[in-house]
């Protein structure tokens, strides 16, 4: 339990830290990355095998993260900085000019952490089946992670990549789905009719499982349950119950802050409900 | 005839040649292919290198995005498929996961432009050229024969960054050294000449020696280069020739926006301004036919370059 805490302390910096950057610019988007944050401090504190010091694009005998969903761009810088794959201060460049942290992350600015570039959507689970593919080649016993939004998945290719995981037997990777219900026109049902997610991949080969994607000990476990199955043959997407907004009651149970930055007051009641507890960058 | 050939052979011959070559000798070159295995010659590969090979299936943009994260674990994967498939079709994967991340993705597209022939202008892309050459980091290469596609096959395996390497489906002429290297981004002289500057490439290069021929008939001294590097271009070696002889024609199996034309044209626009003269396809899709019925009905023939250098030359001052 001491370890979920601590974990859960750390989710609350980065809520802090993503609210205060996305705040500074008066641009980004609060809500999705409010809503990944327990994820990707969960994979980048606990799960993951990988080396902050040492960065390097190959990653070789590493974990590796794809961002897909790159606008959740804010949480990624957060999690990435306090890790220590580049210095805290920097989180205050976000979204500025000559910033090596873009809107939607990057190589061009090279960017320790960053492997490729997201934010046209759709792309990052082809990215992630080549990366585990050459892992397989380089006989690396490696874990590759993606995360993908819910709405992403509207897109085509995100199918293809599905088709071609479980065909090529990339057993390797671990897809992560937001499911949030939201995207910017609406809920993913009205817009898209998107429905029984689960059933949607399971039909397509995949090993699925679920879980909450704000409960920091629901996510633990889910995790490593999933890689206990690796080896079989199938790829592995956890559907990921999540809420946007989490975190901020205000911003919590509706898109409304999709992509909308909180102003001061705003600001202030949000950070007064999460404690600073790594220290303010 | 300065140059000459003793068989026509496909350039994507060459292709399948120069990747199955390269791979003996650097085991971190992979494959992809999008369901067009034969098409593109890339059976030997598959056979030898089965573990390195990955059928993609009829789905490019997948194909495109999972090559880039192949490079992210040092492999060099050479993707291919049809060139309308390789380009306008996974426009949107090519900037963003290989161009703008600069990955060392190698787009290999067959069957580009007006000479795939029966299938039509759904297959024909004559805009590629064009698309791949905006991208910032991108090599575009489009080689004239099967020799010269297998040394530009190998010559992209050792160049670190993203390449889109066009060749076709017919039989051409094959006339180039077959050991000479591949040097990216150098035009390649292949007539010296004070009248003309003639820049061809593709299926264009063998016409233009054509016309060469015919126009050293008729008293006019042509310079010919062969640009099988559309970017980086040669602007120096073009220049250095546009101003010595005072005119340029360019000759290409392309639509006129956004091939070589306009590539050379602005170079030479910027820097000296001279008549210029284009053979390529004028904003217009193509249609079904043999590749010789098409090649003569949309003008990309010897006759026309011939015809093009010609009026060039009259409007010099």
């Amino acid at each position: 339990m001491e370890k979920i805490e601590k974990l859960e302390q750390i989710a609350s910096q980065v809520r802090r830290d993503l609210l205060r950057m996305i705040h500074a610019k008066n641009s980004g988007h609060p809500g999705g990355s409010l809503g990944v944050t327990d994820l990707m401090v969960c994979l980048y504190f606990d799960i993951m095998d990988h080396s902050p010091e040492n960065f390097s694009i190959d990653g070789k005998d590493q974990d590796l993260f794809f961002l897909s969903n790159g606008h959740v761009s804010a949480a990624w810088y957060s999690v990435l900085a306090r890790n220590g794959y580049f210095p805290i201060e920097e989180l205050g460049t976000f979204r500025a000019i000559n910033s090596r942290l873009q809107g939607h992350p990057t190589t061009a600015e090279h960017l320790e952490g960053i492997r490729i570039a997201s934010g046209s959507l759709g792309q990052g689970l082809s990215v992630a089946c080549g990366a585990a593919l050459a892992k397989k080649l380089n006989n690396e016993n490696k874990f590759v992670y993606c995360l993908m939004g819910d709405g992403e998945i509207e897109e085509g290719q995100v199918w293809e990549a599905a088709l071609f995981a479980k065909a090529r037997k990339i057993d390797n990777l671990i897809a992560f789905i937001d499911f949030n219900g939201q995207q910017i026109d609406g809920t993913t049902i009205d817009v898209m009719g998107l429905e029984n997610i689960c059933d949607k991949w399971k039909a397509f080969g995949w090993e699925v499982m679920e879980c909450n994607g704000n409960i920091m000990e629901d996510l633990v476990d889910t995790i490593n349950r999933a890689k206990a199955k690796a080896g079989n043959g199938k790829p592995t997407v956890i559907v990921m119950k999540t809420e946007m907004g989490n975190g901020v009651d205000f911003m919590m149970g509706t898109h409304k802050w999709h992509g909308v930055a909180p102003n001061d007051e705003q600001l202030q009641i949000a950070l007064s409900q999460l404690d600073e507890t790594l220290g303010d960058y | 005839m300065k140059y000459s050939f003793t068989e026509k052979k496909d350039t994507r011959s060459g292709f399948g040649a120069g990747l199955h070559e390269a791979a003996k000798s650097n085991k971190n070159i992979v494959a992809l292919c999008a369901d067009l295995t034969g098409s593109l010659k890339m059976n030997d590969f598959e056979r030898d290198f089965p573990d390195r090979f990955f059928q993609a299936g009829i789905a490019e943009a997948n194909m495109i995005g999972t090559a880039a994260g192949l490079t992210i674990g040092g492999k060099i994967p050479f993707a291919g498929t049809f060139a309308a498939f390789a380009t306008g079709r996974v426009y949107d994967q090519v900037r963003q996961s290989v161009a703008y991340s600069n990955k060392n993705v190698k787009i290999c597209a067959s069957h580009a432009g007006l000479t795939l022939g029966e299938d039509g202008a759904t297959h024909q892309i004559l805009e590629d050229i064009g698309l791949m050459k905006m991208l910032p980091n991108m090599t575009v290469i489009c080689t004239c024969d099967y020799n010269q596609t297998k040394a530009a096959t190998i010559a992209i395996s050792e160049h670190n960054g993203p390449v889109y390497l066009r060749f076709g489906r017919p039989a051409v002429p094959n006339f180039t050294n077959p050991d000479e290297k591949f040097e990216i981004g150098k035009a390649q002289k292949l007539y010296e000449g004070n009248d003309i500057t003639i820049l061809a490439t593709g299926h264009l290069v063998w016409k233009a020696i054509e016309a060469c021929e015919e126009l050293a008939k008729k008293g006019i001294n042509a310079e010919l280069f062969n640009i099988h590097t559309i970017k980086p271009f040669d602007a120096q070696t073009v220049l250095k020739s546009v101003n010595k002889t005072g005119a340029m024609v360019t000759a290409e199996e392309h639509m006129l926006n956004g091939g070589l034309f306009d590539t050379a044209a602005q170079y030479v626009a910027l820097n000296n301004p001279v008549p210029m003269e284009a053979v390529a396809v004028m904003d217009t899709f193509g249609e079904s036919g043999t590749p010789d019925q098409l090649m003569d009905k949309y003008g990309l023939t010897a006759e026309n370059i011939v015809k093009a250098a010609e009026k060039a030359i009259s409007r010099k001052r």
